[in-house]
């Protein structure tokens, strides 16, 4: 155990933590401002600073770089030494690129607010503030890279760290591809291929690789089993980093890029999905026999809960895919759904798993309240799930008042009350949040020690 | 020890995390630069040569005090100038979030907005980065020119519900003057949006 407390540097993890819920409720605000846009009752109409769009990239800047890195990059500075057997590189280098996210993440948020936003989605990060990023994130691999590479030399690598090894180079690789070259380099139709692209990889090959190698580090050790079996493994690393790449063109169909390439991003998202049952499988099967696990213990049930919207997620995108449903549903709602499942419904949803479970190693204290995490739990989820039924058949039936040729302000009239349930579900979200950090401040200044026990409901 | 060869590190790094992600940039990201290489790309200059837009003198004709101020003369040169301005605020007010720039061959879309959009339409300055948007709030735009008049748009900035009862898209009241007149960014995006499918009218 001690030598394991020297191998991690825990302030570091929990200041990484400390971080990412801030900007998560930084995130959640801004969004759940943009969604009273929505309803005709913005608060701060008329300033500019405030304008609805800006915030609205604000709140998923926020969730994409303030969030769910931190969050990620917390698990990883957790995980890579434990699995290796050695430190990352250095503890100040550790320290310099905390405060340099930090910085980058509050210098985007102002930089997006005082419009200086870039026209890339998700990679909305100011021009001025890009390479400070990528500089950040190759001081990141060049931190977390030597424990993985000298565990190489000693034997084959963990699952986690194959994903790790790629999401720590793809990053870097993506973050240069979608910030700059259709901003100064590529016009048109095929910078909506590299746009599009970016889009999706910075989902596809940054949080959904870390993500997964937190959950292949987190569940057996939680449950103490192996995972189920080392070939399904193994396929779901190569089929997402072979297919993984190759689908961005589909956040554009039916657009002038060259039908062929969209064609070929439909047949990589299909396959995809066989690789994403074929993961969930290996999960599904490992908890076999343990399923006492998820609803005892919090951090496993968020975390499985996360996994089967991972499914239902890449399950959709199977469908929704495909060019004839993409006639109905691209341009509205649902895919605002998908996205909502996609960066909260899985990976929040296992970040938050995560956080519970380190949270009292990480401050040696015991839990605060065990009913907050419920009332977390099933706020979070309840509100999730409403939020995306309510925004699918928002979607499918603004698909159809268009298709119909409707007068356009029909599909706004009629989703008026779609869009007030989604602000009601995002409530709720943001109150399970709320139950969340409120426990984990009290229990940081609560008297309890901790003692090495589950999570128990 | 060779079978645990892709569980080192090496050979994932650059088997996976380069290989591949070089091999989905080449067919994915060259591929469609490549087929559209024959497509010449254009300047904010190059674009203008070809017409003035008529709605953009009369906009000077309509707001002359601001237009002198903002743009002086409405000539070929005010005009790139204020079409550059009007795609930046464009995309600083993330427009693009809530409005789409391409018709699709589909859905009834050429009826409702116009002619199908092709590649050559987007091969020019103002379109780097890409305007195409994945979500419609609000219509399509890359038919707007024409489609309401200055005076409409002037007042649709400003208040949007007022123009169009049940509109949800924000007012933009940074845009005019003490006066409620159009400053500088309230001609530009005019200007601009105005200008979004003018070729296809000529
Ligand atoms: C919150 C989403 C949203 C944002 C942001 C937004 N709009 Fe809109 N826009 C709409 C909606 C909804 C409509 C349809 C109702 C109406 O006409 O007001 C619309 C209509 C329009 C129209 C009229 C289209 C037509 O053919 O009738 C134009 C032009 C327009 N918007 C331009 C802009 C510009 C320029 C910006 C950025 C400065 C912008 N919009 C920002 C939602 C938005």
């Amino acid at each position: 155990m001690n030598n394991r407390q020297s191998l991690v540097d825990y302030n570091l993890v929990t200041a990484h933590f400390i971080a990412a819920l801030t900007f998560l409720v930084v995130a959640l605000t801004a969004g759940f401002l943009y969604s009273l846009q929505f309803l005709g009752h913005y608060p701060l109409s008329g300033i500019e600073f405030f304008s609805p769009g800006r915030v609205r990239m604000v709140h998923t800047n926020a969730i994409a770089y303030g969030w769910l890195l931190n969050g990620l990059i917390a698990g990883m500075y957790w995980v890579i030494p434990r699995m290796s057997g050695y430190t990352v590189l250095s503890k100040t280098l550790s320290w310099l690129i905390f405060w340099v996210l930090q910085i980058l993440v509050l210098a985007t948020a102002v930089g997006i607010l005082g419009g200086y936003a870039q026209g890339i989605e998700w990679g909305e990060t100011p021009i001025f503030v890009d390479p400070f990023i990528v500089l950040g994130l190759a001081l990141l691999a060049i931190n977390l890279i030597p424990p993985i590479l000298k565990a190489s030399k000693d034997a084959p690598l963990y699952v986690s760290l194959w994903y790790f090894t790629g999401a720590s180079i793809w990053v870097i690789l993506v973050y240069i591809m979608g910030n700059y070259l259709p901003q100064f380099f590529v016009p048109g139709a095929a910078g909506a291929a590299i746009a599009g692209n970016f889009i999706h990889d910075l989902v596809a090959l940054l949080v959904t690789p870390v993500g997964w190698g937190l959950m292949y580090f987190f569940v057996p050790t939680i449950i103490k089993k192996p995972i189920w079996s080392h070939s399904l493994s193994l396929i779901g690393f190569w089929g997402l980093a072979f297919f993984y790449p190759m689908q961005g063109m589909h956040h554009f169909m039916w657009s002038p890029v060259p039908m062929h390439v969209q064609y070929s991003a439909v047949v990589a998202t299909v396959a995809i999905e066989v690789v994403v049952t074929s993961v969930l499988a290996n999960f599904i099967m490992t908890l076999r026999g343990s399923g006492n696990y998820l609803i005892n213990n919090y951090p496993i049930r968020w975390m499985y809960t996360g996994m089967i919207f991972y499914w239902v997620t890449c399950f959709q995108c199977a469908i929704q895919v495909t060019l004839t449903v993409q006639k109905l549903i691209h341009f509205t709602d649902w895919v605002v759904g998908h996205a909502h499942l996609v960066m909260f419904g899985v990976f929040s949803f296992w970040l938050i798993g995560i956080i519970t479970e380190l949270w009292p190693r990480l401050t040696g204290k015991e839990w605060y309240s065990q009913s907050l995490h419920g009332w977390a739990y099933w706020l979070v989820t309840l509100g999730l799930t409403i939020m995306f039924i309510d925004l699918a058949i928002a979607g499918v039936m603004q698909g159809f008042t268009w298709w119909g040729l409707n007068p356009f302000i029909d599909s706004i009239r009629f989703s008026v009350p779609f869009w007030f349930v989604r602000t009601l579900s995002g409530l709720m979200i943001i109150a399970g949040i709320l139950c969340l950090v409120y426990n984990l401040y009290m229990t940081v200044r609560a008297e309890n020690a901790y003692e090495a026990r589950p999570v128990i409901a | 020890m060779k079978s645990a060869m892709k569980e080192r590190f090496i050979f994932v790094f650059l088997v996976a995390g380069i290989g591949f992600f070089i091999t989905g940039f080449i067919f994915q990201m060259l591929g469609p630069l490549f087929f559209l290489r024959n497509i010449p790309m254009k300047s904010v200059e190059e674009l203008v040569q070809e017409d003035v837009d008529a709605e953009f003198y009369q906009l000077a004709e309509d707001y002359p005090d601001e237009f002198q101020k903002a743009f002086g003369e409405p000539t070929a040169a005010a005009y790139a100038a204020a079409l550059r301005l009007g795609r930046d605020i464009y995309i600083k007010e993330a427009c693009w979030h809530c409005h789409s720039q391409y018709v699709r061959p589909i859905a009834n879309e050429p009826v409702r907005y116009g002619a199908v959009s092709v590649a050559s339409e987007y091969q020019n300055e103002l379109e780097m980065p890409v305007l195409f948007g994945t979500r419609r709030v609000g219509p399509d735009l890359i038919r707007e020119s024409m489609v309401h008049s200055n005076d409409w748009h002037v007042a649709h900035f400003y208040d949007p519900p007022s123009v169009q009862p049940g509109s949800v898209m924000p007012s933009y009241k940074w845009f005019y003057d003490e006066n409620g007149r159009p400053n500088k960014k309230g001609l530009a995006i005019t200007a601009y949006v105005q200008w979004l499918g003018s070729w296809h009218r000529r």
